[in-house]
Protein backbone atom coordinates (compact mmCIF):
# COMPACT_ATOMS: atom_id res chain seq x y z
CA UNK A 1 0.00 0.00 0.00
CA UNK A 2 1.02 3.53 -0.73
CA UNK A 3 2.38 5.56 1.99
CA UNK A 4 2.48 8.86 1.99
CA UNK A 5 3.81 9.93 5.31
CA UNK A 6 7.05 11.03 4.26
CA UNK A 7 6.17 10.35 0.49
CA UNK A 8 8.75 11.52 -2.26
CA UNK A 9 7.92 11.32 -5.58
CA UNK A 10 10.63 9.23 -7.39
CA UNK A 11 11.55 11.26 -10.38
CA UNK A 12 11.90 8.10 -12.73
CA UNK A 13 8.40 6.89 -11.64
CA UNK A 14 6.91 8.62 -14.34
CA UNK A 15 8.75 9.56 -17.52
CA UNK A 16 9.48 12.88 -18.03
CA UNK A 17 7.18 13.37 -21.00
CA UNK A 18 3.91 15.92 -20.85
CA UNK A 19 1.24 15.53 -18.38
CA UNK A 20 2.48 11.97 -17.81
CA UNK A 21 0.33 11.95 -14.23
CA UNK A 22 -2.92 12.87 -15.50
CA UNK A 23 -2.98 10.59 -18.37
CA UNK A 24 -1.28 7.59 -16.17
CA UNK A 25 -4.37 8.18 -14.33
CA UNK A 26 -6.48 7.38 -16.68
CA UNK A 27 -4.59 4.64 -17.96
CA UNK A 28 -6.57 1.31 -18.43
CA UNK A 29 -3.53 -0.44 -16.86
CA UNK A 30 -4.41 -0.44 -13.52
CA UNK A 31 -0.93 -0.58 -11.76
CA UNK A 32 0.21 2.87 -13.87
CA UNK A 33 -3.27 4.60 -12.71
CA UNK A 34 -2.42 3.27 -9.27
CA UNK A 35 1.06 5.23 -9.07
CA UNK A 36 0.11 8.32 -11.04
CA UNK A 37 -2.65 8.66 -8.06
CA UNK A 38 -0.16 7.77 -5.52
CA UNK A 39 2.15 11.20 -6.74
CA UNK A 40 -1.42 13.07 -6.84
CA UNK A 41 -2.40 12.14 -3.10
CA UNK A 42 1.34 12.58 -1.97
CA UNK A 43 0.99 16.35 -3.45
CA UNK A 44 -2.77 17.12 -2.23
CA UNK A 45 -3.59 15.09 0.92
CA UNK A 46 -2.42 17.89 2.70
CA UNK A 47 -3.68 20.93 1.22
CA UNK A 48 -7.73 18.55 0.68
CA UNK A 49 -7.37 18.05 4.99
CA UNK A 50 -6.21 21.53 6.03
CA UNK A 51 -9.17 23.18 3.72
CA UNK A 52 -11.55 20.37 5.39
CA UNK A 53 -10.55 21.61 8.14
CA UNK A 54 -10.15 25.39 8.04
CA UNK A 55 -12.04 26.50 5.55
CA UNK A 56 -15.17 23.52 6.17
CA UNK A 57 -14.55 23.83 10.07
CA UNK A 58 -14.40 20.34 10.67
CA UNK A 59 -13.07 18.80 13.52
CA UNK A 60 -10.23 16.94 12.92
CA UNK A 61 -11.72 13.21 13.29
CA UNK A 62 -14.30 14.39 10.99
CA UNK A 63 -11.61 15.78 8.41
CA UNK A 64 -9.83 12.42 8.60
CA UNK A 65 -12.71 10.71 7.38
CA UNK A 66 -13.62 13.50 4.57
CA UNK A 67 -10.15 13.43 3.68
CA UNK A 68 -9.99 9.42 3.46
CA UNK A 69 -13.56 9.35 1.78
CA UNK A 70 -12.40 12.04 -0.85
CA UNK A 71 -9.23 9.88 -1.75
CA UNK A 72 -11.20 6.46 -1.54
CA UNK A 73 -13.71 8.21 -4.12
CA UNK A 74 -11.05 10.01 -6.47
CA UNK A 75 -9.89 6.31 -6.90
CA UNK A 76 -13.46 4.00 -6.83
CA UNK A 77 -15.30 6.91 -9.29
CA UNK A 78 -12.56 7.23 -11.40
CA UNK A 79 -12.97 10.97 -10.72
CA UNK A 80 -10.02 12.19 -13.08
CA UNK A 81 -11.48 10.60 -15.70
CA UNK A 82 -14.04 13.29 -15.89
CA UNK A 83 -11.43 16.15 -15.04
CA UNK A 84 -11.69 18.51 -18.57
CA UNK A 85 -8.11 21.11 -18.85
CA UNK A 86 -10.54 23.03 -20.55
CA UNK A 87 -12.38 24.08 -17.93
CA UNK A 88 -10.85 24.10 -14.94
CA UNK A 89 -7.39 23.79 -13.70
CA UNK A 90 -6.97 20.37 -11.64
CA UNK A 91 -6.44 22.32 -8.40
CA UNK A 92 -9.84 24.21 -8.58
CA UNK A 93 -10.81 20.97 -9.96
CA UNK A 94 -10.56 18.88 -7.09
CA UNK A 95 -10.91 21.65 -4.72
CA UNK A 96 -14.80 21.90 -6.19
CA UNK A 97 -14.48 18.19 -5.80
CA UNK A 98 -14.35 18.32 -2.15
CA UNK A 99 -16.29 21.37 -1.23
CA UNK A 100 -19.46 18.78 -3.52
CA UNK A 101 -18.73 15.90 -0.98
CA UNK A 102 -18.17 17.56 1.93
CA UNK A 103 -21.76 19.21 1.55
CA UNK A 104 -23.49 16.16 0.37
CA UNK A 105 -21.88 13.47 2.41
CA UNK A 106 -23.91 12.23 5.65
CA UNK A 107 -20.94 11.40 7.88
CA UNK A 108 -22.34 8.36 9.01
CA UNK A 109 -23.82 7.09 5.84
CA UNK A 110 -20.56 6.68 4.46
CA UNK A 111 -18.59 5.47 7.04
CA UNK A 112 -21.00 2.19 6.66
CA UNK A 113 -20.77 2.70 2.56
CA UNK A 114 -17.16 2.39 2.75
CA UNK A 115 -17.43 -0.13 5.57
CA UNK A 116 -14.27 -2.63 4.93
CA UNK A 117 -14.14 -2.67 1.16
CA UNK A 118 -11.73 0.18 0.83
CA UNK A 119 -8.36 0.13 2.24
CA UNK A 120 -7.10 3.42 4.46
CA UNK A 121 -4.84 5.41 3.01
CA UNK A 122 -1.58 5.81 5.73
CA UNK A 123 -2.04 9.60 5.49
CA UNK A 124 0.31 11.15 8.86
CA UNK A 125 -2.81 13.73 10.31
CA UNK A 126 -1.16 14.02 12.94
CA UNK A 127 1.99 16.20 11.27
CA UNK A 128 -0.60 17.94 9.28
CA UNK A 129 -2.77 18.83 12.42
CA UNK A 130 0.59 19.79 13.69
CA UNK A 131 1.07 22.38 10.77
CA UNK A 132 -2.21 23.84 11.14
CA UNK A 133 -1.25 25.01 14.24
CA UNK A 134 1.65 26.99 13.01
CA UNK A 135 -0.51 28.94 10.33
CA UNK A 136 -1.79 32.52 11.16
CA UNK A 137 -4.46 32.70 12.66
CA UNK A 138 -7.52 33.32 10.74
CA UNK A 139 -6.15 35.07 7.49
CA UNK A 140 -8.48 36.92 5.22
CA UNK A 141 -7.80 34.73 2.00
CA UNK A 142 -10.64 32.67 0.12
CA UNK A 143 -11.03 29.38 -0.31
CA UNK A 144 -9.08 29.44 -3.78
CA UNK A 145 -6.49 31.16 -1.98
CA UNK A 146 -6.65 28.96 0.89
CA UNK A 147 -6.37 26.11 -1.08
CA UNK A 148 -3.71 27.27 -3.92
CA UNK A 149 -1.05 28.13 -0.72
CA UNK A 150 -1.29 24.83 0.76
CA UNK A 151 -1.28 23.29 -2.43
CA UNK A 152 2.25 25.84 -2.87
CA UNK A 153 3.35 24.48 0.94
CA UNK A 154 2.77 20.76 -0.46
CA UNK A 155 4.35 20.67 -3.06
CA UNK A 156 7.36 22.87 -2.24
CA UNK A 157 7.66 20.40 0.78
CA UNK A 158 7.81 17.46 -1.79
CA UNK A 159 10.89 19.06 -4.11
CA UNK A 160 12.39 19.96 -0.96
CA UNK A 161 12.48 16.65 0.34
CA UNK A 162 13.26 15.55 -3.47
CA UNK A 163 16.18 17.62 -3.61
CA UNK A 164 17.83 16.44 -0.47
CA UNK A 165 17.42 13.30 -1.53
CA UNK A 166 19.05 13.95 -5.00
CA UNK A 167 22.39 16.46 -3.25
CA UNK A 168 22.78 13.05 -0.72
CA UNK A 169 22.75 10.88 -3.58
CA UNK A 170 25.39 12.92 -5.87
CA UNK A 171 27.77 13.73 -2.59
CA UNK A 172 26.02 17.31 -2.97
CA UNK A 173 24.90 17.60 0.99
CA UNK A 174 26.60 21.16 1.28
CA UNK A 175 24.62 22.47 -1.75
CA UNK A 176 21.36 21.67 -0.02
CA UNK A 177 22.25 22.32 3.30
CA UNK A 178 23.10 26.24 2.36
CA UNK A 179 19.87 26.46 0.50
CA UNK A 180 17.96 24.94 3.76
CA UNK A 181 20.20 28.11 5.31
CA UNK A 182 19.13 30.28 3.45
CA UNK A 183 15.67 29.61 1.87
CA UNK A 184 14.11 27.83 4.84
CA UNK A 185 15.71 28.28 8.62
CA UNK A 186 14.46 31.53 9.79
CA UNK A 187 17.70 31.67 11.48
CA UNK A 188 19.52 31.86 7.68
CA UNK A 189 17.58 35.44 6.77
CA UNK A 190 20.83 37.63 7.53
CA UNK A 191 23.54 35.20 7.37
CA UNK A 192 26.32 36.80 4.84
CA UNK A 193 28.23 33.95 2.43
CA UNK A 194 31.63 34.45 4.64
CA UNK A 195 29.51 33.42 7.89
CA UNK A 196 27.59 31.00 5.99
CA UNK A 197 31.42 29.70 4.03
CA UNK A 198 32.81 30.19 7.56
CA UNK A 199 30.17 27.74 9.44
CA UNK A 200 30.23 25.38 6.68
CA UNK A 201 34.39 25.43 6.13
CA UNK A 202 33.69 26.71 2.43
CA UNK A 203 34.97 29.82 0.44
CA UNK A 204 32.41 32.34 -0.18
CA UNK A 205 32.57 32.24 -3.79
CA UNK A 206 32.25 28.19 -3.42
CA UNK A 207 28.43 29.56 -1.41
CA UNK A 208 27.45 31.67 -4.41
CA UNK A 209 28.02 29.11 -6.52
CA UNK A 210 26.67 25.99 -4.38
CA UNK A 211 23.51 27.70 -3.26
CA UNK A 212 22.87 29.16 -7.44
CA UNK A 213 23.24 25.50 -8.06
CA UNK A 214 20.91 23.93 -5.42
CA UNK A 215 18.08 27.24 -6.11
CA UNK A 216 18.02 26.02 -9.55
CA UNK A 217 18.06 22.46 -8.98
CA UNK A 218 14.81 23.19 -6.49
CA UNK A 219 13.71 25.23 -9.60
CA UNK A 220 14.00 22.50 -12.25
CA UNK A 221 12.26 19.81 -9.40
CA UNK A 222 9.02 22.40 -8.36
CA UNK A 223 8.37 22.61 -12.18
CA UNK A 224 9.01 19.19 -12.86
CA UNK A 225 6.75 18.14 -10.13
CA UNK A 226 4.07 20.50 -11.76
CA UNK A 227 4.34 19.60 -14.68
CA UNK A 228 3.40 16.26 -14.03
CA UNK A 229 0.27 17.14 -12.12
CA UNK A 230 -1.28 19.73 -14.58
CA UNK A 231 -3.32 18.60 -17.78
CA UNK A 232 -2.13 21.36 -19.97
CA UNK A 233 0.24 23.94 -21.22
CA UNK A 234 -1.82 26.57 -20.22
CA UNK A 235 -2.84 25.25 -16.80
CA UNK A 236 1.15 24.14 -16.54
CA UNK A 237 1.78 28.32 -17.21
CA UNK A 238 -0.66 29.49 -14.86
CA UNK A 239 -0.03 27.43 -12.11
CA UNK A 240 3.89 28.44 -12.44
CA UNK A 241 3.08 31.79 -12.16
CA UNK A 242 0.65 31.31 -8.93
CA UNK A 243 3.72 28.68 -7.37
CA UNK A 244 6.20 31.52 -8.47
CA UNK A 245 4.05 34.18 -7.08
CA UNK A 246 3.44 35.91 -10.08
CA UNK A 247 0.37 37.65 -10.84
CA UNK A 248 -2.20 36.24 -13.53
CA UNK A 249 -2.11 38.86 -16.56
CA UNK B 1 7.94 15.66 4.37
CA UNK B 2 9.57 19.35 5.13
CA UNK B 3 7.31 21.49 6.87
CA UNK B 4 7.44 24.77 5.20
CA UNK B 5 6.51 28.48 7.03
CA UNK B 6 4.98 30.84 4.99
CA UNK B 7 7.87 32.51 5.17
CA UNK B 8 9.87 29.91 3.98
CA UNK B 9 7.51 29.54 1.00
CA UNK B 10 7.98 32.93 0.20
CA UNK B 11 11.48 32.79 0.05
CA UNK B 12 11.94 29.64 -1.78
CA UNK B 13 9.48 31.38 -4.25
CA UNK B 14 11.97 33.65 -4.61
CA UNK B 15 14.79 31.34 -4.88
CA UNK B 16 13.13 29.97 -7.52
CA UNK B 17 12.22 32.97 -9.32
CA UNK B 18 15.75 34.65 -9.22
CA UNK B 19 17.73 34.47 -12.21
CA UNK B 20 20.41 31.84 -12.42
CA UNK B 21 23.75 34.14 -12.99
CA UNK B 22 25.92 31.70 -12.08
CA UNK B 23 28.98 31.75 -14.75
CA UNK B 24 27.42 35.11 -16.35
CA UNK B 25 29.63 38.34 -16.18
CA UNK B 26 26.49 39.36 -13.71
CA UNK B 27 25.66 38.98 -10.05
CA UNK B 28 22.14 39.69 -8.96
CA UNK B 29 21.99 42.87 -6.51
CA UNK B 30 18.28 42.70 -6.09
CA UNK B 31 14.98 42.50 -7.42
CA UNK B 32 13.41 45.68 -9.12
CA UNK B 33 9.92 44.81 -10.07
CA UNK B 34 7.81 42.02 -11.50
CA UNK B 35 5.49 42.32 -14.54
CA UNK B 36 3.34 39.59 -16.14
CA UNK B 37 5.67 37.73 -18.68
CA UNK B 38 9.06 38.64 -15.89
CA UNK B 39 10.89 39.73 -13.41
CA UNK B 40 13.57 42.90 -13.62
CA UNK B 41 16.57 42.54 -11.10
CA UNK B 42 19.43 44.99 -10.40
CA UNK B 43 22.67 43.12 -11.04
CA UNK B 44 26.35 43.80 -11.36
CA UNK B 45 27.84 43.69 -14.72
CA UNK B 46 31.11 42.24 -13.37
CA UNK B 47 33.31 42.95 -16.35
CA UNK B 48 32.50 46.31 -16.96
CA UNK B 49 31.67 47.00 -13.72
CA UNK B 50 28.40 48.89 -13.44
CA UNK B 51 24.86 48.48 -12.29
CA UNK B 52 22.22 46.98 -14.92
CA UNK B 53 18.96 45.92 -14.97
CA UNK B 54 18.46 42.38 -15.94
CA UNK B 55 15.16 41.22 -17.15
CA UNK B 56 14.09 37.48 -17.25
CA UNK B 57 10.94 35.44 -18.32
CA UNK B 58 10.41 34.11 -14.66
CA UNK B 59 7.41 32.07 -15.53
CA UNK B 60 7.21 28.02 -16.99
CA UNK B 61 7.13 28.47 -20.69
CA UNK B 62 6.86 25.44 -21.48
CA UNK B 63 6.11 26.49 -25.54
CA UNK B 64 8.82 29.25 -25.36
CA UNK B 65 5.99 31.80 -26.40
CA UNK B 66 7.32 34.56 -23.66
CA UNK B 67 10.95 33.39 -24.62
CA UNK B 68 10.32 34.94 -27.78
CA UNK B 69 8.05 37.97 -26.75
CA UNK B 70 11.29 38.50 -24.64
CA UNK B 71 13.81 38.62 -27.15
CA UNK B 72 11.46 40.70 -29.50
CA UNK B 73 10.93 43.17 -26.93
CA UNK B 74 14.97 43.15 -26.59
CA UNK B 75 15.13 43.58 -30.24
CA UNK B 76 12.58 46.27 -30.87
CA UNK B 77 14.20 48.23 -27.97
CA UNK B 78 17.64 47.86 -29.58
CA UNK B 79 15.90 49.64 -32.55
CA UNK B 80 14.95 52.42 -30.77
CA UNK B 81 18.09 54.51 -29.75
CA UNK B 82 16.21 57.42 -28.46
CA UNK B 83 17.15 59.74 -25.06
CA UNK B 84 13.99 58.96 -24.16
CA UNK B 85 13.81 55.00 -24.24
CA UNK B 86 16.00 52.94 -22.22
CA UNK B 87 19.08 51.38 -24.34
CA UNK B 88 19.62 47.60 -24.30
CA UNK B 89 23.30 46.26 -23.07
CA UNK B 90 23.25 42.75 -23.94
CA UNK B 91 20.32 39.76 -24.65
CA UNK B 92 21.24 36.07 -24.16
CA UNK B 93 20.32 32.74 -22.14
CA UNK B 94 20.76 31.97 -18.32
CA UNK B 95 22.21 28.80 -17.28
CA UNK B 96 19.01 27.61 -16.19
CA UNK B 97 17.51 28.02 -20.05
CA UNK B 98 15.51 31.54 -19.38
CA UNK B 99 16.08 33.96 -21.71
CA UNK B 100 16.87 37.49 -20.42
CA UNK B 101 18.45 40.91 -21.41
CA UNK B 102 20.21 43.58 -19.50
CA UNK B 103 19.70 47.41 -20.27
CA UNK B 104 20.62 50.96 -18.53
CA UNK B 105 19.47 50.95 -14.89
CA UNK B 106 17.19 54.07 -14.71
CA UNK B 107 17.75 55.67 -11.47
CA UNK B 108 14.85 57.82 -10.92
CA UNK B 109 11.06 58.15 -9.89
CA UNK B 110 7.99 56.82 -11.82
CA UNK B 111 5.89 59.53 -13.06
CA UNK B 112 2.43 58.56 -10.93
CA UNK B 113 5.07 59.38 -7.56
CA UNK B 114 7.07 62.47 -9.96
CA UNK B 115 3.95 64.64 -10.18
CA UNK B 116 3.35 65.03 -7.30
CA UNK B 117 6.31 66.97 -7.16
CA UNK B 118 5.36 69.62 -10.48
CA UNK B 119 3.03 71.93 -9.52
CA UNK B 120 2.04 74.16 -12.41
CA UNK B 121 -0.15 73.30 -14.95
CA UNK B 122 2.82 74.67 -17.54
CA UNK B 123 5.83 72.52 -16.14
CA UNK B 124 3.61 69.48 -16.47
CA UNK B 125 2.56 70.14 -20.00
CA UNK B 126 6.09 70.18 -20.82
CA UNK B 127 6.30 66.98 -18.83
CA UNK B 128 3.57 65.63 -21.11
CA UNK B 129 5.55 66.87 -24.23
CA UNK B 130 8.91 64.72 -23.43
CA UNK B 131 6.65 61.78 -22.83
CA UNK B 132 5.52 62.21 -26.42
CA UNK B 133 8.21 62.61 -28.38
CA UNK B 134 10.13 58.79 -27.75
CA UNK B 135 6.97 57.66 -28.36
CA UNK B 136 6.58 59.58 -31.74
CA UNK B 137 9.78 58.17 -32.37
CA UNK B 138 8.96 55.05 -31.60
CA UNK B 139 6.06 55.28 -34.26
CA UNK B 140 8.14 56.82 -37.07
CA UNK B 141 10.09 53.14 -36.76
CA UNK B 142 6.83 51.54 -36.71
CA UNK B 143 6.98 50.43 -33.08
CA UNK B 144 3.72 50.72 -31.03
CA UNK B 145 4.10 50.46 -27.16
CA UNK B 146 0.85 49.41 -26.36
CA UNK B 147 0.79 50.17 -22.75
CA UNK B 148 1.38 53.77 -21.71
CA UNK B 149 0.51 54.31 -18.56
CA UNK B 150 2.72 56.75 -15.79
CA UNK B 151 3.63 53.61 -13.76
CA UNK B 152 5.48 53.31 -17.08
CA UNK B 153 7.73 56.80 -17.52
CA UNK B 154 10.07 57.33 -15.26
CA UNK B 155 11.71 60.38 -14.47
CA UNK B 156 15.43 60.79 -14.11
CA UNK B 157 17.33 63.02 -11.19
CA UNK B 158 17.81 65.70 -14.05
CA UNK B 159 14.63 65.42 -15.35
CA UNK B 160 15.06 63.39 -18.13
CA UNK B 161 12.39 61.54 -18.82
CA UNK B 162 12.10 57.47 -20.12
CA UNK B 163 9.00 55.55 -21.39
CA UNK B 164 9.70 51.96 -20.18
CA UNK B 165 8.31 48.73 -20.39
CA UNK B 166 8.11 47.55 -24.14
CA UNK B 167 6.75 44.58 -23.08
CA UNK B 168 3.71 44.45 -25.04
CA UNK B 169 5.17 46.48 -28.08
CA UNK B 170 4.41 45.34 -31.01
CA UNK B 171 5.89 46.17 -34.69
CA UNK B 172 3.71 47.67 -37.19
CA UNK B 173 5.88 46.29 -40.22
CA UNK B 174 6.94 42.82 -39.02
CA UNK B 175 7.66 40.92 -42.36
CA UNK B 176 6.53 38.46 -41.14
CA UNK B 177 2.90 39.86 -40.40
CA UNK B 178 2.44 41.57 -43.60
CA UNK B 179 0.99 38.81 -45.28
CA UNK B 180 -1.34 38.41 -42.39
CA UNK B 181 -2.24 42.38 -42.40
CA UNK B 182 -5.10 44.13 -43.40
CA UNK B 183 -5.18 47.69 -44.25
CA UNK B 184 -7.25 50.03 -41.99
CA UNK B 185 -8.71 53.01 -42.02
CA UNK B 186 -6.98 56.16 -43.31
CA UNK B 187 -3.93 53.88 -44.83
CA UNK B 188 -2.22 54.12 -41.04
CA UNK B 189 -0.41 51.14 -40.55
CA UNK B 190 -2.25 48.45 -37.90
CA UNK B 191 -1.75 45.42 -36.00
CA UNK B 192 -4.22 42.42 -37.23
CA UNK B 193 -6.26 41.34 -34.74
CA UNK B 194 -4.78 37.75 -35.09
CA UNK B 195 -1.71 39.22 -34.15
CA UNK B 196 -2.77 40.93 -30.80
CA UNK B 197 -0.78 38.50 -28.30
CA UNK B 198 0.36 35.31 -28.64
CA UNK B 199 -2.27 33.74 -26.54
CA UNK B 200 -5.09 35.68 -28.35
CA UNK B 201 -5.51 37.70 -24.81
CA UNK B 202 -6.35 41.35 -23.88
CA UNK B 203 -2.74 43.34 -23.49
CA UNK B 204 -2.63 46.34 -21.78
CA UNK B 205 -3.57 48.59 -18.93
CA UNK B 206 -7.69 49.39 -17.94
CA UNK B 207 -8.18 53.11 -17.99
CA UNK B 208 -5.57 53.96 -20.38
CA UNK B 209 -6.08 51.50 -22.87
CA UNK B 210 -7.89 52.29 -25.79
CA UNK B 211 -11.22 50.71 -26.71
CA UNK B 212 -10.25 49.17 -29.62
CA UNK B 213 -7.37 47.12 -27.54
CA UNK B 214 -10.03 45.35 -25.92
CA UNK B 215 -12.18 44.29 -29.05
CA UNK B 216 -11.71 40.68 -30.69
CA UNK B 217 -11.69 41.89 -34.08
CA UNK B 218 -10.37 45.24 -34.09
CA UNK B 219 -7.05 46.40 -35.78
CA UNK B 220 -4.79 48.27 -33.81
CA UNK B 221 -2.68 51.39 -35.00
CA UNK B 222 -0.66 54.24 -33.45
CA UNK B 223 -3.97 55.80 -32.34
CA UNK B 224 -4.11 53.01 -29.86
CA UNK B 225 -1.02 54.67 -27.96
CA UNK B 226 -2.32 58.24 -28.55
CA UNK B 227 -5.65 57.72 -26.35
CA UNK B 228 -3.40 56.32 -23.81
CA UNK B 229 -1.39 59.31 -23.56
CA UNK B 230 -4.58 60.98 -23.65
CA UNK B 231 -5.27 58.88 -20.08
CA UNK B 232 -1.41 60.23 -18.95
CA UNK B 233 -2.38 63.82 -20.08
CA UNK B 234 -6.05 63.27 -18.00
CA UNK B 235 -3.56 62.02 -15.49
CA UNK B 236 -1.37 65.42 -15.60
CA UNK B 237 -3.94 67.30 -15.44
CA UNK B 238 -6.09 66.15 -12.39
CA UNK B 239 -6.66 68.90 -9.98
CA UNK B 240 -6.20 71.67 -12.43
CA UNK B 241 -9.27 72.97 -11.76
CA UNK B 242 -10.65 74.86 -13.76
CA UNK B 243 -9.30 73.32 -16.51
CA UNK B 244 -9.08 75.43 -19.98
CA UNK B 245 -11.27 74.53 -22.81
CA UNK B 246 -8.77 74.54 -25.46
CA UNK B 247 -7.16 71.97 -23.28
CA UNK B 248 -9.95 69.83 -22.12
CA UNK B 249 -10.68 69.87 -26.03
CA UNK B 250 -7.11 68.30 -26.51
CA UNK B 251 -7.26 65.93 -24.13
CA UNK B 252 -10.94 64.48 -25.36
CA UNK B 253 -9.81 64.27 -28.85
CA UNK B 254 -6.87 62.33 -27.85
CA UNK B 255 -9.21 60.29 -25.49
CA UNK B 256 -11.75 59.64 -28.52
CA UNK B 257 -13.56 56.36 -28.33
CA UNK B 258 -13.81 56.39 -32.35
CA UNK B 259 -10.11 56.21 -32.91
CA UNK B 260 -11.05 57.83 -36.29
CA UNK B 261 -11.83 61.01 -34.55
CA UNK B 262 -8.66 60.87 -32.44
CA UNK B 263 -5.60 62.89 -33.29
CA UNK B 264 -3.83 61.08 -36.12
CA UNK B 265 -0.07 61.10 -35.03
CA UNK B 266 1.36 61.59 -31.56
CA UNK B 267 2.84 65.07 -33.44
CA UNK B 268 -0.71 66.38 -33.87
CA UNK B 269 -1.09 66.59 -30.10
CA UNK B 270 2.44 68.01 -29.08
CA UNK B 271 1.53 70.52 -31.82
CA UNK B 272 -1.36 71.37 -29.79
CA UNK B 273 -0.10 71.06 -26.43
CA UNK B 274 2.24 73.56 -27.43
CA UNK B 275 0.41 75.89 -29.22
CA UNK B 276 -1.64 76.20 -26.18
CA UNK B 277 1.52 76.51 -24.20
CA UNK B 278 2.46 79.53 -26.41
CA UNK B 279 -1.20 81.25 -25.96
CA UNK B 280 -2.57 80.34 -29.85
CA UNK B 281 -5.17 78.47 -31.56
CA UNK B 282 -5.58 74.44 -30.89
CA UNK B 283 -6.52 72.15 -33.82
CA UNK B 284 -9.01 70.17 -30.78
CA UNK B 285 -11.29 73.65 -30.24
CA UNK B 286 -12.60 75.44 -32.66
CA UNK B 287 -12.69 78.81 -31.72
CA UNK B 288 -15.89 81.45 -32.77
CA UNK B 289 -15.18 85.27 -33.69
CA UNK B 290 -15.30 86.98 -30.73
CA UNK B 291 -13.05 84.21 -29.43
CA UNK B 292 -10.22 84.62 -31.47
CA UNK B 293 -10.51 88.41 -31.69
CA UNK B 294 -10.07 88.24 -27.79
CA UNK B 295 -6.68 85.83 -28.20
CA UNK B 296 -5.67 87.87 -30.92
CA UNK B 297 -5.90 90.96 -28.54
CA UNK B 298 -4.16 89.49 -25.57
CA UNK B 299 -1.57 88.22 -28.00
CA UNK B 300 -0.77 91.83 -29.22
CA UNK B 301 -1.82 93.31 -25.98
CA UNK B 302 1.57 95.25 -25.98
CA UNK B 303 1.44 96.57 -29.30
CA UNK B 304 -1.89 97.60 -28.77
CA UNK B 305 -1.37 99.36 -25.79
CA UNK B 306 1.45 101.07 -27.12
CA UNK B 307 -1.22 102.23 -30.32
CA UNK B 308 -3.86 102.82 -27.48
CA UNK B 309 -1.14 105.16 -25.50
CA UNK B 310 0.07 106.69 -28.94
CA UNK B 311 -3.84 107.53 -29.46
CA UNK B 312 -4.17 109.21 -26.09
CA UNK B 313 -1.45 111.37 -26.37
CA UNK B 314 -2.18 112.54 -29.77
CA UNK B 315 -5.81 113.77 -28.21
CA UNK B 316 -4.23 115.04 -25.58
CA UNK B 317 -1.91 117.07 -28.18
CA UNK B 318 -4.48 117.91 -30.41
CA UNK B 319 -6.78 118.84 -27.27
CA UNK B 320 -4.05 120.90 -25.76
CA UNK B 321 -2.56 122.57 -28.91
CA UNK B 322 -2.09 126.20 -28.58
CA UNK B 323 -4.77 127.97 -30.81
Amino acid sequence: MFDSTNAIPDPQQFPATRWSLIEAARSPDAAQRQRALETLISAYWRPVYKYIRLHWNKDNEEAQDLTQDFFARLLEKHLLDRFDPARARLRTYLRVCVDGLVMNTDKAAQRQKRGGDVAFLPLDFESAEGELRQLPIASPTGPEEFFAQEFARSLFGLAVDRLRHECEAKGKTLHFQLLELYDIDEAGKQLTYEDAGRRLGIKPTDVTNYLAFARREFRRIVLQELRSMTASDEEFRREAQMLLGVKLT
Amino acid sequence: MTWLSDSALERLRAAADAPDLAGTRYQLVSKLGQGGMGGVFQVEDQVLERQVALKAVSIADPQGTLAARLLQEARIIARLEHPGIVPVHDAGMLPDGRPYYTMKLVQGQRLDAHVVAVTTLTDRLRLFLRICDPVAFAHAHGVLHRDLKPSNVMVGPFGEVLVMDWGLSKLLHDPQQREKASVASDNLPTVPPADRTAHGTVLGTPGYMAPEQAEANAVIDQRADIYSLGAILQFLLAGALPLPRALDAIRKQAMNVDSSRRYHAVQELSADIQHFLDGVAVSAYPEGPLTRMWRWVRRNRAWILLLLVYIVVRALLIFFRPH
